[in-house]
C-alpha cells in the first residue's frame, strides 16, 4: 500500500467505526547495514519497518492515540478501535488539536533521494576504509566500532480535515571508531561518523583521516590536575551541551515544570551578547531535514537566542494555543505530543565587541582545556536544574604543546556557562547535529585523578 | 526432504505454524546457509502517564514482525520484516543469502526437521486478562502522584506505568522450536523541587517480569515517602568537591556501577571486538577476593528473569567472578560460534528488528558479610553514594556515572547531602578495590542499551565500600 492507500483504507476504516475526527503520522523505511572485522564480513542487516501512529478524538474531543506496526486492513482498524479507547482518558486539561498550519503550503526543496548501492558495495566500501584506517598508523590494532549504511524512507501525516503531506529521503551513514594500542600504555579509542543523502555523498577518506587523526592525537596522554580551567568547546561538543539544554527553549518543558525558563522568560539575557542561536531545521546541510513535523506543521528557521536574549520558545500545536502564539514545527506525535528542535545552527552576533579574539583554538599560545567530544550525557546532565558533569576526549594546551587528557571529567551550569563566554570564533564547522563555531568559556571545573 | 503439508500461508500467533516454519528453514539450508533461525513476535503493550493530579496519556501500541538470521561460517546476515506471511519470510531468506553471496549451495549442515515444540507459554496465556486495567492503573498513579504532594516545594510530581506483553516463537535448524509469553511491568515515581534558586529531583523505578498481579502489591506510599525525602534531602545541598576518595556504594541500584563497568566488558561481544581487558583473563584475578559476581535469568519474577532467551536456550545461573576469580563470560550463539565460550541462555533483543546478542539478565555482586554500618564507619573521609543516575562505559573501558543522591562521610558517620558528583574509573583498576561487601543484597529493575537495542535487566548489590575512585564535582 502507498501512503495516499493507507490515508483512504483510515478513512473508509474510521467511517466505519463512526469515528469523525483523526490524524494519523507513519513511516515506511527500507535499511542496510554492514559491520567487518579485519577484512571479514561480520554482520549484514536489512530491515523493512513500517510504524503507523493514529489519533482519534471522540465526542468530548479527548483524543486517544495507538501506535502499530500492523497495517493491514485489520491492524488499522484495531488500531482505530484501541485509540478510541484511549481517548476516554484523553487529557481534559489541555486539549489538542489539529495544527492550524497543517495544510499550510510546505518548501519541498530537491529530495536528494539516491538509489541503493545495495549490501555488496556497502561491504566493499567498509573493508576498504579498514584497512585503510587499519594502515594508517602502526598503534592502530583494530576498527571495533565500525559500520556502513543506508536508509530509504518516507514520511506521511495526514487528517481527517484534509491535510495530507508526504516525503521521501535517503540517508547514508559511516561511523569509524579505532583502537590505538602501544607497549605499557593504556589503548586509546577515538573515531568520527560521516553523513550523506546517499553512500556517494559520504566523504570516506576524510572520515578515516579524521578518525585515524583523533585516534593517534590521543595515544600521548596524561593526567590533569582537578581544578578550574579555560575551556575551549569544539563546535560538536558545545552543539551537544546546548541540546542537552534544549529544554530551555522548549515550551514543552516550561509547562512541564521540567525547564529552567518560564512563560515570561522571553527577552531575559542568557549570554553574552554576541551569541545567537537559531533552530535551522530545513538548513541545507542538514542531512536529516523533514518538511513538517508530526503535527503536520512546516518545519521554519527559528532564532531561540538573539544577541545573548531568549528570542523564542519551540512549540507544538498545544503548546503554542496556551502561549497565544502559532506553532512552530517542532512537535513529535504522541499521545503527549512533544517537542524537540531539528538542527541547531551558532553563530557570533553583530555585537561581538567585547569578545577576546586573541582566543583562538588553533593559534593561542597560553594553558586551556580544548573539549573534543562530551560523552554520558543521558548520566551527567541535569537538564531542570541546569546542572552539568560529563567525561570528556580532550586535550590540555600548555607551554605551546598539548597533550591528551586520559580521563576527567567538566562541571558547571548551564547558565554560567552561557555568561561566561569570552569568545566566539569565526569560523562555523558542520556537524551532524548542526553548525556551530568553536566556542571559548571562563573558568569551569576539570576533575582529573592527577 | 519435506513431507507434511503446508496447513498455512502466514505464521498464526497460538496456532500450528511447524510446517511452515520447517519448510522456510529447509529452504535456507537448501542455499548452503550453515545455520537458519527465525524470531518473530506479537507485542501489545500499554503506557499511562499521571502528572500532578492528572492522567495525561495513555497509549496503547502493539505490533508483530520477523527476525531472520543465517550463518554461513563465522558471518551472519539478519534481515526483519513486518510481513509475516510465508512468501514474505522466504524473501527475507533469499535476502540474507544474497547479502551474505552464498553461492555454494553445498550442504555443510544438515537439518533434521524441528524438536517438539517447547512451550513455555501455556500457562501464561490467562496474563493478558489478569494484567491491571487501564482504570486499575490510572487510580493507582493519581493516588501516588497525590502523595508526593506533602509540601508547596515540590513543583513537579509524576508517575508512570509501562506494560510490555510479548508473544514470541523461535525456530532453528538445530531443531530449536520454542514459544513463550513475556510480561514486563514498570511504575515509576519522579519529583522536582525547588525553593529560590534551590532545585533538587528525585525519582525511583519499579519492575518485574511474569507477575501480572505485581503493580497491584506495588507500595506506592511507601515509594512516594521515599522519593519525597530524597529530594528534600537534596534540594539544598552543596556541591560535591571533586577528588579521590573511599566510596560506599549503596545496595539495588548501586549495582549499576557493576553492571556498565564490568558486566558489559565480561560479554562475548566485546572479546569478539578486542575490547575487554578480560579476554585472556578466564581463571585469573580480576577483582578483589571480597567479589562474587553473578548472572542469571532465573530469579522469579526479577525484572531480567526469562523462561528462555532470545535465541531458545534457557538461561542459566552464571557465576562471573568467583572470590575475585573470573570464572565465565555472558555468551550467546554467535559468542559462542566466534569467541568458543559455551553459550548461557544470554542471548536476548529489544524486539525482532536485533539480531540476539549476549547480553546481561539479573546481575549482581554476591551478599558479603559486613553490615552497612561496618563499612561507612571504615571511612574517614568519603562519599557515602544513596542514589545512583545513569552511566555508561567508553570503548576503553572508562566508566563514569552520576550519583543522585549522595552524602559526606566524615569520621565513620554520614554528614553532609552533596549534589553534582559523578565516580569515574575503569573496570580494571576499580574492581581490586571493592575491599568490602555488604550483607543487604537486593536487586532493582533498569534497561540496558546496546548493540541487540534496550532490553529489561535486573542490577544488584549489597553495600559496597570502593577504597578509592575519582569523584567528579565542582
Amino acid at each position: 500500500m502507498n501512503s495516499k492507500e493507507i490515508t483512504t483504507q483510515i478513512s473508509e476504516a474510521a467511517d466505519s467505526l463512526n469515528l469523525k475526527k483523526w490524524d494519523y503520522g507513519a513511516s515506511f523505511s527500507n535499511d542496510y547495514s554492514v559491520q567487518v572485522d579485519k577484512g571479514e564480513a561480520k554482520q549484514l542487516k536489512a530491515s523493512q519497518k513500517q510504524i503507523l501512529t493514529i489519533r482519534v478524538w471522540n465526542e468530548s474531543n479527548l483524543v486517544g492515540i495507538t501506535t502499530t506496526s500492523d497495517i493491514s486492513e485489520s491492524g488499522i482498524k484495531k488500531a482505530l478501535n484501541q485509540a478510541n479507547i484511549a481517548s476516554d482518558f484523553g487529557n481534559k486539561n489541555e486539549r489538542t488539536e489539529f495544527s492550524p498550519l497543517a495544510k499550510d503550503p510546505i518548501e519541498v526543496k530537491d529530495s536528494k533521494k539516491r538509489n541503493p548501492v545495495g549490501i555488496k558495495k556497502l561491504l566493499t566500501l567498509l573493508r576498504e576504509a579498514e584497512v585503510q584506517l587499519l594502515e594508517s598508523h602502526e598503534s592502530i590494532k583494530s576498527v571495533p566500532y565500525n559500520g556502513l549504511s543506508e536508509s530509504f524512507y518516507e514520511r506521511v501525516y495526514a487528517n481527517s480535515d484534509g491535510a495530507f503531506r508526504s516525503y521521501a529521503k535517503s540517508q547514508a551513514a559511516l561511523y569509524l571508531y579505532a583502537r590505538a594500542e602501544e607497549k605499557n600504555k593504556k589503548p586509546r579509542s577515538s573515531g568520527s561518523v560521516k553523513l550523506g543523502y546517499g553512500v556517494e555523498d559520504i566523504d570516506i577518506d576524510s572520515c578515516i583521516k579524521d578518525a585515524s587523526n583523533k585516534t593517534i592525537s590521543h595515544l600521548n596522554y596524561s593526567s590533569i590536575k582537578t581544578d578550574k580551567y579555560l575551556i575551549c568547546f569544539s563546535p560538536e561538543s558545545f552543539l551537544t551541551i546546548i541540546n542537552a539544554f534544549s529544554s530551555m527553549f522548549n515550551a514543552r518543558s516550561i509547562l512541564d515544570g521540567v525547564s529552567l525558563s518560564n512563560k515570561k522568560s522571553i527577552g531575559e539575557k542568557l549570554s553574552t551578547e554576541a551569541l545567537n542561536i537559531y533552530d535551522d531545521g530545513l538548513h541545507e546541510k542538514n542531512i536529516s531535514s523533514s518538511p513538517f513535523d508530526g503535527e503536520g506543521t512546516p518545519t521554519k528557521r527559528i532564532c531561540l537566542i538573539n544577541k545573548g536574549r531568549l528570542e523564542n520558545f519551540l512549540h507544538s500545536e498545544s503548546t503554542a494555543r496556551i502561549f497565544k502564539t502559532m506553532p512552530t514545527g517542532h512537535a513529535g506525535l504522541g499521545s503527549k505530543v512533544s517537542v524537540s528542535p531539528d538542527w541547531i545552527v551558532v553563530e557570533k552576533s553583530e555585537e561581538s565587541s567585547n569578545l577576546k579574539t586573541s582566543l583562538d583554538h588553533s593559534t593561542y599560545e597560553g594553558e586551556f582545556v580544548y573539549i573534543e567530544a562530551l560523552n554520558a550525557i543521558h548520566a551527567g546532565v541535569r537538564a531542570s536544574q541546569g546542572s552539568f558533569s560529563l567525561p570528556f576526549d580532550g586535550w590540555l594546551y600548555k607551554n605551546g604543546k598539548k597533550i591528551s587528557i586520559e580521563s576527567a571529567t567538566v562541571a558547571g551550569d548551564i547558565k554560567y556557562l552561557l555568561k561566561n563566554i569570552v569568545n566566539i570564533e569565526s569560523n562555523q564547522e558542520v556537524t551532524t547535529s548542526g553548525i556551530s563555531p568553536h566556542i571559548w568559556v571562563d573558568e569551569l571545573s576539570i576533575t582529573g585523578d592527577a | 526432504m519435506l513431507t507434511s503439508q503446508v496447513k498455512s500461508n502466514e505464521i498464526i500467533f497460538g496456532g500450528c505454524n511447524k510446517d511452515i516454519l520447517e519448510e522456510i528453514i529447509f529452504y535456507g539450508m537448501g542455499l548452503g546457509a550453515d545455520f537458519v533461525e527465525i524470531f518473530i513476535e506479537n507485542t501489545d503493550n500499554s503506557n499511562v502517564l499521571a502528572e500532578e493530579d492528572f492522567i495525561t496519556s495513555v497509549s496503547p501500541s502493539f505490533g508483530r514482525g520477523a527476525g531472520i538470521r543465517i550463518f554461513k561460517d563465522k558471518k551472519d546476515g539478519f534481515v526483519s520484516t513486518n510481513d509475516l506471511t510465508k512468501n514474505g519470510l522466504m524473501r527475507s531468506v533469499s535476502q540474507a543469502i544474497e547479502m551474505l553471496d552464498i553461492t555454494d549451495n553445498k550442504k555443510r549442515e544438515v537439518f533434521n526437521g524441528l524438536d517438539r515444540h517447547r512451550d513455555y507459554s501455556l500457562s501464561k496465556k490467562k496474563w493478558i486478562n489478569e494484567v491491571p486495567s487501564i482504570h486499575e492503573i490510572s487510580e493507582k498513579l493519581l493516588v501516588s502522584t497525590k502523595y508526593l504532594k506533602k509540601n508547596n516545594k515540590i513543583i513537579t510530581r509524576k508517575g508512570s506505568y509501562s506494560r510490555n506483553l510479548q508473544e514470541i516463537i523461535i525456530a532453528s535448524s538445530d531443531g530449536t522450536y520454542v514459544s513463550d509469553i513475556r510480561l514486563h511491568q514498570t511504575v515509576g515515581l519522579n519529583v522536582i523541587a525547588s525553593d529560590a534558586q534551590y532545585r533538587s529531583s528525585g525519582s525511583r523505578r519499579f519492575g518485574s517480569s511474569g507477575m501480572p498481579h505485581e503493580f497491584r502489591l506495588w507500595d506506592h506510599e511507601k515509594a512516594a515517602n521515599d522519593v519525597f525525602e530524597s529530594s528534600m534531602n537534596m534540594l539544598y545541598a552543596d556541591y560535591v568537591d571533586a577528588g579521590q576518595m573511599p566510596v560506599v556504594l549503596a545496595n539495588k541500584f548501586g549495582g549499576v556501577i557493576f553492571h556498565e563497568a564490568c558486566g558489559h566488558l565480561l560479554e562475548t561481544t566485546q572479546i569478539e571486538r578486542g575490547t575487554t581487558p578480560f579476554e585472556n583473563k578466564l581463571n585469573e584475578k580480576i577483582a578483589h577476593e571480597s567479589v562474587t559476581a553473578i548472572d542469571e535469568g532465573i530469579s522469579e519474577g526479577s525484572f531480567g528473569s526469562l523462561s528462555v532467551d532470545d535465541e531458545g536456550m534457557e538461561p542459566e545461573k552464571s557465576v562471573l567472578i568467583k572470590d575475585g576469580i573470573l570464572k565465565k563470560f555472558i555468551s550467546d550463539r554467535a559468542g559462542e560460534l566466534r569467541t568458543g565460550h559455551k553459550r548461557t541462555g544470554s542471548g536476548r533483543r529489544q524486539n525482532y528488528s536485533f539480531a540476539a546478542a549476549s547480553r546481561m539478565r539479573n546481575t549482581y555482586i554476591a551478599k558479603g558479610e559486613h553490615s552497612k554500618e561496618d563499612l561507612i564507619n571504615s571511612i574517614s573521609d568519603g562519599l557515602y553514594c544513596k542514589s545512583m543516575g545513569g552511566g555508561s562505559v567508553g570503548a576503553t573501558g572508562q566508566f563514569n556515572f552520576a550519583v543522585e543522591e549522595g552524602y559526606l562521610i566524615k569520621n565513620g558517620k554520614l554528614t553532609n547531602p552533596v549534589k553534582g558528583a559523578t565516580l569515574i574509573g575503569e573496570a580494571k583498576e576499580v574492581m581490586p578495590k571493592i575491599s568490602m561487601c555488604g550483607n543487604d543484597l537486593e536487586l532493582a529493575p533498569g534497561f540496558c542499551g546496546s548493540i541487540s537495542g534496550s532490553v529489561n535487566v535486573t542490577v544488584g548489590q549489597p553495600h559496597i565500600k570502593v577504597d578509592s575512585i575519582t569523584v567528579g564535582g565542582r
